[in-house]
């Protein structure tokens, strides 16, 4: 199950190697992201997380807001 | 849509995936950095002034106008020691009685505007609503420095 975390956490797994993935389409990553954030679309995980991400590390995703 | 991404992922075998529910729009209002290219472009937070006075709600207004002007500032943001904005004086609360105390005399509660607005945005905010400052904070409400409408107008039109 994923697990919901704030940004402070968000800071301590990044420090500690976790990868980021911005979910949201192509204008708005492209406009701002987080730091070394990966472009990985919701539309597009199927077909691109293999390649992007590594199994063996954690990994953070975010969109815009909870809403 | 993090959720259902965090869910997918987990689903296709990634073992350790966390959902930042708060995501981008948090990071930004706590006036982190960002990348991309709106990176380039003046916000809100690289224009704001950061030497604006600062004054508590147990100070006397004539002390605080006194000190105020002195720096060759019409107005001061009323903090807590956390930087927190309480209130804001204008040139207004600056002409009170200055027996007053701050939280007397103060404007309570002035709207505030996140580090990541766009220059271009507040200049539009700022002249539509007649305001000639205006508080800028992080999301839990600390200030990062007050935005003057002289320099929002100052600055080169956005050409994208």
């Amino acid at each position: 199950m994923p697990k919901q975390i704030d940004r402070d956490e968000v800071r301590r797994l990044l420090d500690g190697g976790a990868q980021l993935a911005e979910v949201l389409p192509s204008p708005e990553y492209e406009e701002d992201h987080l730091p070394g954030a990966l472009h990985l679309p919701l539309r597009h995980v199927e077909e691109r997380a293999a390649d992007l991400l590594e199994r063996s590390r954690q990994i953070v995703v975010y969109c815009w807001d909870a809403a | 849509m993090s959720p259902r991404a965090a869910w997918r992922l987990e689903s296709l075998g990634f073992g350790d995936v966390y959902d930042y529910v708060a995501g981008k729009l948090d990071w930004m209002a706590a006036g982190l950095p960002t990348e991309g290219t709106n990176a380039q472009r003046p916000r809100a937070a690289d224009v704001a002034r950061k030497d604006v006075p600062l004054c508590g709600l147990k100070e006397r207004l004539g002390d605080v106008r006194d000190r105020v002007r002195a720096q060759g500032w019409d107005a001061a943001v009323v903090v807590n020691e956390d930087r927190v904005v309480l209130g804001l004086l204008r040139t207004a609360e600056l002409e009170k009685d200055p027996a007053q105390l701050i939280e007397q005399a103060m404007r309570p509660g002035p709207s505030t505007f996140r580090p990541f607005v766009s220059i271009h945005e507040m200049g539009h905010f700022m002249v539509e609503h007649k305001l000639e400052n205006a508080p800028i904070t992080t999301s839990d409400g600390r200030l990062v420095g007050l935005l003057l409408k002289q320099d929002v107008v100052s600055q080169p039109a956005d050409v994208s």
